[in-house]
């Protein structure tokens, strides 16, 4: 692989964000990834850019320009209504060889996770997947991405130095959401979708959103997650109600729970199942296996509940309530409805 | 039809060490499994051969030793086994795997559908599955959780969303990566196991898959790790809430109040 001159290098310029469209909507991720993105612009003197796929687009793309973004490019399309990988990625392969930035970052959601390893092949490009950590070299441009690998058990620097642009996902609420600046402001460009990215597609034939918020690990700030403990599908009815009552609460679960058919899988944390990195998350009824460890030993405060007080998940804890969680989490969600 | 499936050999994550001179993992002597994930990709390349006829191949690239983990499929039913173990594939980032293992697809030819774990448990990326299909210029289908119809030149799928989930029509040939929830992994039958023990397990070398030694291995991949480290410590102490029921949840509310949580 031939590696960039510093002349072929300086062509790149801009730190780009790949927004995250579900329903017509710019999702929070965006937000947050287009505030990182300033504070690396800033460092390189450079604008952010964000790109904005989708069709019929409700949400105004200058809503971008109060979280920080200096250009905002738009392809509104009936073609990119659902969810098509190999559109969305000629798409973003004709924007980046048309624009040349330096930087292009992208949640680290289903959909980001499917796209970007395929453009960054597209466009022969280093990717690095659920940064933790993003800071530039304000001298070359080079991004210093930081992320956790071996399920949290050890934590990486990579660097691509010698090829532009240099690609990244991050998971959503990783990066806090700048306040929105309502006088900022930028431009608008708005860009076509091609026949030929039409061309060998999937079709999409059927979309099921979900309605129960709950379902959202991976947007969510709070998991209150069960395992064994939870004895049953009536637990997690529980573990429902005092989701509820915690404002942008999720339910997550344990293998076991899983297994046992208590809950969907969409809900499993773990190493076979999705890894979180919520600020709170509240163990019931989990005795902690490694698998499941290492899913969400990252979260900012590990509450466990338990009868037993020395499982693993009970050791690793930061606060650790010892009993029988029936009667402790209907006192609680008891307690919250009468604050 | 005609199935590969990817497999990677990860270390056992529970005793993960890293070398501080070379920022690699030491795999020597650290417990080798097969993918998890993977297992799910074994059993549904089985499924579908077993439905529809044909054969199911499994794929990995790795150091010799990840032979174990071909076997461990073969032993559950897969047909053959390539590994694509050299020196020179060495140190490859997630580009320049997909790449060698795009150009050992198209070395074993005519395939209808690659299959892949999400991901793989040490790098955690899911960036393989899709950097193959970009390699191929096929189409792609990630977090599948079920599949719902195949003929002869199509496959319909059903994907995981954190919102849903879709239905998607691909014709052939594709690549899809899939979940837990496509189906239960079985356990080696006896007539596996020793299927597995006779088999022979191909190595392919770089010349064999005609690869441009430009874009495998370290030289072949745009990312470089330039330090590893252990992730800041946790903390300190565990505080620990007692009591009866009722004192508990007071205690934890508090607590909760407190970090304006509730």
């Amino acid at each position: 692989m031939i590696a960039f001159t510093d002349a072929k290098r300086k062509e790149y310029r801009n730190i780009w964000v790949v927004a995250e469209i579900l329903a017509g909507g710019i999702q929070s991720v965006t937000h947050e990834l287009t505030g990182a993105a300033r504070t690396l612009a800033d460092l390189r003197k450079s604008e952010v850019w964000v790109v904005v796929m989708g069709s019929g687009i409700e949400e105004k793309p200058e809503s971008l320009f109060a979280y920080g973004a200096d250009v905002v490019i738009v392809v509104d399309h009936p073609g990119l209504s659902g969810f098509i990988d190999e559109t969305e990625a000629k798409i973003m392969k004709r924007l980046i060889i048309k624009y040349k930035p330096e930087v292009v970052i992208c949640g680290a959601t289903t959909r980001g996770r499917a796209l970007i390893p395929r453009v960054s092949v597209m466009t022969h490009c280093g990717l690095t997947a659920d940064c933790t950590g993003l800071s530039i070299d304000p001298e070359n441009g080079d991004l210093l991405q930081t992320r956790p690998a071996f399920g949290g058990n050890i934590m990486a620097t990579i660097r691509c130095s010698n090829h532009r642009p240099q690609m990244a996902t991050v998971r959503p609420r990783v990066m806090k959401s700048p306040e929105p600046d309502p006088g900022r402001t930028g431009r608008i460009i708005k860009e076509e979708m091609l026949t030929s990215d039409s061309e060998k597609i999937k079709q999409i034939i059927d979309v099921f959103h979900s309605t129960e918020t709950a379902y959202n690990l991976a947007d969510a700030q709070i998991i209150i997650s069960g395992g064994r403990g939870m004895k049953g599908p009536e637990g997690f009815k529980l573990l429902k109600q005092f989701a509820q009552r915690v404002g942008g609460a999720a339910v997550g679960a344990s293998r076991a729970a899983v297994d046992s058919g208590w809950i969907p899988y969409a809900h499993q944390v773990g190493q076979t199942g999705q890894t979180v990195q919520t600020k709170v998350y509240i163990a019931c009824g989990i005795s902690g296996q490694i698998q499941h460890l290492v899913g969400m030993q990252s979260c900012d405060l590990i509450i466990a509940i338990d009868k037993n007080p020395d499982t693993p998940m009970m050791q690793i804890a930061d606060i650790a309530v010892v009993g029988d969680l029936f009667e402790i989490i209907p006192e609680i969600v008891k307690g919250i409805t009468n604050l | 039809m005609k199935i590969v499936v990817c497999i990677k050999q990860v270390p056992a994550t529970n005793d993960a060490k890293i070398d501080p001179e070379t920022k690699r993992i030491i795999r020597e002597g650290m417990k080798a499994i097969l993918n998890p994930f993977d297992t799910y990709a074994v059993e549904e390349g089985v499924q579908l051969r077993d439905k529809f006829g044909g054969e199911v191949i499994a794929l990995s690239m790795g150091p010799p030793k990840a032979e174990a983990s071909l076997r461990e499929a073969i032993s559950v039913g897969v047909d053959r086994a390539i590994l694509l173990s050299d020196r020179a594939f060495g140190g490859s980032d997630t580009w320049a795997t997909s790449y060698a293992l795009a150009k050992a697809i198209k070395k074993i030819g005519d395939i209808d559908l690659v299959i892949c774990g999400k991901q793989a448990i040490d790098g955690d990326t899911a960036q393989v599955g899709p950097g193959i299909a970009a390699h191929l210029d096929w189409l792609q289908a990630t977090y599948v959780m079920a599949v719902e119809e195949i003929s002869s030149s199509s496959i319909r799928v059903k994907r995981m969303h954190e919102d849903g989930y879709d239905i998607c029509e691909m014709s052939f040939p594709a690549v899809i990566t899939v979940v837990k929830d496509i189906n239960t992994p079985r356990v080696p039958s006896l007539k596996g196991r020793l299927a597995s023990n006779k088999c022979e397990v191909p190595v392919w070398k770089p010349g064999d898959i005609g690869a441009d030694t430009s874009k495998i291995g370290l030289n072949g991949s745009p990312t470089r790790v330039v330090k590893t480290q252990p992730p800041p410590p946790r903390h300190t102490s565990t505080k620990k809430i007692e009591g009866s029921s009722i004192e508990c949840a007071q205690s934890l509310l508090r607590e909760l109040r407190l970090r304006s949580i509730v």
